[in-house]
């Protein structure tokens, strides 16, 4: 397989309403030159129309979409040369796996000798070396996904997009098929835009994440700055989990209870501010440890769940909020002797202690 | 006798309990069908009346039918304009069928509803309507006009065999084809059309019987060197009966038993209905 | 790439790609309907225009009036409804029990079996016609039979008379109810059975208060199917009545093709019309026709 040079995908405008209802609110966007972008997002968010905006299946009402330099809006989906995987395949069951994968190339008139050659080096490429001749239903599951993508590469296309192409496989062959696709976009270099609604896919896979909710674009974030970073409290709430405690901003810093909080970065909105607390930055706090760059808080255990390799500690603050922690299970820590029902005290270090604005739903 | 202890269905009741309904359901299958075949032994007879079992055998009715010039010109005729018949509407309607299927447009809906109207409304309006129509421009007795008003029959067939099954076809497969860079029309051809073609076939076979055993359109509208098989039988059996007819029917019967049968043995073995 | 009048970036020219594909799209029906409007649409057009024009050439509604005065057409329509009632009560006491028996049946069984349902539904209706003619007629094998068997001494009269029409209707008639009652029995689930069964309830309860009540919207489509058709129906009375059973298909016909009474020809058809369409109305009320039709989308 030849390695192609990926194309920037540069989005600007882009809304499409269907009625009263805005799938796509004015979306902007710029795609770097062979980044893996994931387009994340709840069902009905507008992730898979925009995916389809960019493969040409969905006319937005209005927007620019370029490839490289080259504005396609109005292009119809044939003129586009954008490989793409679709959620069930869409591999055509009357023909047999070459001919599947052969198919772009003989529509784009490529001569017998080389049609041969491109796809033996798809097949191998997806590890199907032999499989050329066995019908679409003699295909497991994985088998058919790989056939799926080496069809939608083999003819050297610059942009990939993928729509939810491994909801369809058993959890282990998924986490597999994810790092095999995440080497084959580091082999081939293309522009990679995938959409999925599996937040921990995303988080595996991508080079950056962008967050849509309700047609609108939430965050576009690294991985790392999507977790730590959420830009308001759908995004926090839709990547891992966490507790949210309403907190006030009074000009010298951030108050939860009426007490101050040690932070990196005051948040510049005033109102609706909620401290994110992820269960596993919790720590139980140990007789005589330093508890500079700490916040403390005082707790009631309400609950334990043990979850094999975690346990979930439940907890109620004072006035009565709740919030859990994440603890390892490992033997031999002072902390596995909490029970339901004991008063302790719990520290969230100052890197850890972000405030995060109510909203975006 | 175990069997008819056995259980017949999911409510346990058994073959023995059911067995009215086995007598019953038997009795009807042998009254649809017994009349629709009895004509063909009959057929063979040697006497005027047609008796059965017949007491001679000839090929004589055959024999009567084969060598009468009028009866072989209107069997021409309809195998023509059933052969016209289906050339036209199959297309016509597969193409009508996959632009309302894949149309977001406000009118797909009543252009349906028209174009399914003609299997609605009785037959004898479209009869007179055209008989009418085609005699102010000269179209009685033609082929074409034949064609044309059969072809209106048809279409209803063609479209309902058709959308059912591009309803039942997952249109990402011509998403798929597009985006690998095929036109519309080609994905169309090379993935669409391959996979659905059992329903074509199909269509294409109810379009040619649609107009093969038409009668009263035909009555009206077809006449002299193209008068059908139908309308002279029709004429015939008004006046008396003719034993020739018995021929020309198991004729018939064999054609549509083997259209039916060619449809079923190529549906089941693709299991693509 | 432009600033439309619109004050978004390509918003003029993406409408206007969308309006094209849609014309395009509906296009593609163009040649279908164009057939149907120049045989069906304009044709029956006319036909209301001719029912509307008098002897004298101009507009009276005289062909409707002899209607309502002429005995001979109330018998007529009296005897199109009777036959038609007829046909499709029959056509449902037998089917019922048919379609539920091959309904019950493993699939490879009820496909054999059902070709005795098809293969009447794909033989040409002059062809049953016909053979029940041979079958009825005096001296026919059913009075053959009974004479030498003894049940009676005289040919019986079963041809060319009503009961001689309605056994062919019923004959052609009967595919049409099996077929979609078939398909609505096949899809009621077979747990529901079970279900009702688990509950307490004997097969013959489950029958009637499960089974029966949800084949009813194909009992209903299949009926009406029969009825609308028979409502039109020509070449079968025409064979097997003998004179005797006039539908109104048949006086159009004799209108024409004896009178050349076009003015009243059209009116009855008017009339076949309207009443085909206000019965598929109110059906349409009670059972969903995109079942019986395929339906657009």
């Amino acid at each position: 397989m030849s390695t192609t040079n990926g194309l920037p995908i540069s989005i600007s405008g882009i809304t499409k309403r269907y009625g009263n209802l805005y799938a796509l609110d004015n979306i902007d966007l710029e795609i770097k030159q062979g980044e893996f972008l994931t387009l994340l997002g709840p069902s009905g968010s507008g992730k898979t129309t925009l995916l389809m905006a960019l493969a040409g299946f969905t006319r937005p009402d209005h927007g620019s979409i370029k490839f490289g330099d080259e504005e396609i809006i109005l292009k119809a989906p044939h003129q586009r040369g954008v490989g793409m995987m679709f959620q069930n395949y869409a591999l055509f069951p009357h023909m047999n796996v070459s001919q599947n994968i052969s198919y772009p190339l003989r529509l784009r008139k490529v001569n017998k000798t080389e049609i041969a050659e491109r796809v033996n080096q798809a097949l191998e490429t997806v590890q199907l070396t032999g499989f050329g001749d066995r019908g679409i239903n003699q295909l497991s599951g994985g088998q058919r996904q790989r056939v799926a993508l080496a069809r939608a590469i083999v003819f050297g296309p610059r942009i990939l997009l993928m729509d939810e192409p491994l909801s369809a496989l058993d959890k282990n062959l998924r986490e597999k098929m994810q790092i095999e696709l995440r080497h084959l976009h580091e082999e081939l270099g293309m522009t990679t835009v995938y959409v999925t609604h599996d937040q921990r896919e995303a988080l595996t896979m991508s080079d950056r994440i962008v967050v849509i909710n309700n047609g609108k674009l939430m965050q576009c974030a690294t991985p790392l700055d999507l977790y730590d970073y959420p830009a308001n409290k759908f995004v926090a709430e839709f990547i891992g989990e966490s507790a949210f405690l309403k907190v006030d901003h009074q000009g010298d810093g951030i108050y939860f209870d009426g007490q101050k909080l040690v932070v990196e970065t005051l948040p510049k909105k005033q109102k609706d501010l909620l401290l994110m607390v992820r269960p596993e930055r919790l720590m139980v706090m140990v007789d005589g440890q330093n508890t500079k760059d700490m916040n403390i808080f005082n707790v009631t255990v309400s609950e334990i769940v043990y979850q094999g390799e975690t346990k979930m500690i439940y907890v109620i603050l004072d006035d009565g909020v709740s919030m859990s922690m994440r603890l390892s299970t490992r033997s031999g820590q002072p902390q596995n002797q909490i029970d339901k029902g004991d008063k302790i005290k719990l520290v969230l270090h100052k890197s850890d202690t972000t405030v995060v604005v109510d909203g975006g739903y | 006798m175990n069997w008819f202890k056995k259980s017949a269905s999911e409510t346990q009741i058994t073959h023995g309990q059911r067995l009215w309904l086995y007598i019953t359901a038997s009795t009807i299958m042998f009254l649809l069908v017994v009349p629709t075949l009895i004509v063909i032994p009959m057929s063979f007879s040697a006497s005027q009346y047609l008796e059965f079992p017949p007491k001679d055998w000839s090929f004589r009715w055959y024999e009567s039918y084969f060598s009468s010039n009028a009866w072989m010109s209107a069997t021409a005729t309809s195998l023509k304009a059933g052969l016209f018949t289906m050339l036209v509407a199959t297309p016509i309607g597969v193409i009508a069928s996959y632009g309302l299927h894949v149309s977001s447009h406000r009118a797909a809906r009543l252009v349906y509803m028209l174009l399914i109207t003609p299997i609605m409304i009785p037959v004898i309006l479209i009869g007179i309507g055209s008989f009418y129509i085609y005699v102010q421009i000269g179209l009685v007795n033609t082929m074409f006009g034949l064609v044309v008003a059969h072809t209106i029959l048809a279409l209803p067939l063609v479209l309902i065999v058709v959308t059912s099954a591009f309803k039942s076809f997952d249109m990402g497969q011509e998403q798929a084809a597009r985006s690998l860079g095929a036109s519309r029309f080609t994905a169309f051809m090379t993935v669409t059309l391959p996979q659905i073609r059992f329903s074509v076939i199909t269509a294409a076979l109810l379009a040619f019987l649609t107009s093969f055993d038409e009668v009263i359109v035909a009555m009206f509208i077809s006449g002299g060197d193209n008068a059908t098989l139908t309308k002279n039988m029709f004429n015939a059996l008004r006046d008396q009966i003719d034993p020739t007819i018995a021929s020309i029917s198991t004729i018939m019967i064999i054609v549509s038993t083997t259209l039916v049968i060619v449809t079923q043995i190529f549906g089941k073995g693709k299991g693509v209905k | 790439m432009s600033i439309s009048t619109y004050g978004h970036v390509n918003e003029q020219e993406l409408k206007n790609h969308a309006t094209k594909e849609r014309r395009i799209l509906l296009g593609l029906t163009y040649p279908a309907v164009f057939c149907v409007i120049t045989v069906m649409v304009i044709p029956v057009a006319w036909l209301f225009y001719l029912s509307f024009i008098g002897s004298d050439g101009n507009f009276s509604l005289e062909h409707y009036q002899r209607m309502l005065d002429s005995k001979s057409y109330a018998r007529i329509f009296l005897m199109t409804f009777k036959v038609s009632l007829l046909t499709t009560v029959i056509c449902i006491c037998i089917g019922y029990p048919l379609a539920y028996f091959l309904s019950q049946l493993p699939a490879r069984v009820a496909n054999i079996c059902m070709l005795s349902v098809l293969l009447p539904f794909w033989t040409s209706l002059l062809v049953r016609t016909y053979s029940w003619l041979v079958l009825l007629q005096r001296k026919g094998i059913i009075n053959q039979a009974g004479m030498d068997m003894g049940f009676w001494d005289e040919p019986l009269k079963l041809v060319h008379n009503l009961s001689g029409t309605l056994i062919g209707m019923v004959h052609i008639m009967l595919p049409f109810l099996i077929l979609p009652l078939y398909a609505s029995m096949k899809s009621i689930p077979q747990d529901y059975m079970k279900a009702s069964s688990n509950l307490g309830a004997t097969p013959t309860q489950s029958f009637w208060q499960v089974f029966f009540p949800l084949s009813l919207p194909g009992l209903m489509a299949g009926s009406l199917i029969v009825f609308i058709l028979s409502l039109g129906f020509f070449v079968t009375p025409a064979i097997l009545g003998g004179g005797k059973v006039i539908m109104v298909a048949m006086q159009i016909t004799n209108n024409i093709e004896l009178f050349y009474d076009w003015g009243a020809a059209s009116a009855l058809g008017v009339v076949l019309l309207v009443m085909t369409f206000g019965i598929l109305f109110i059906a349409s009320k009670l059972v969903r026709l995109d079942n019986v039709l395929g339906g657009g989308h």
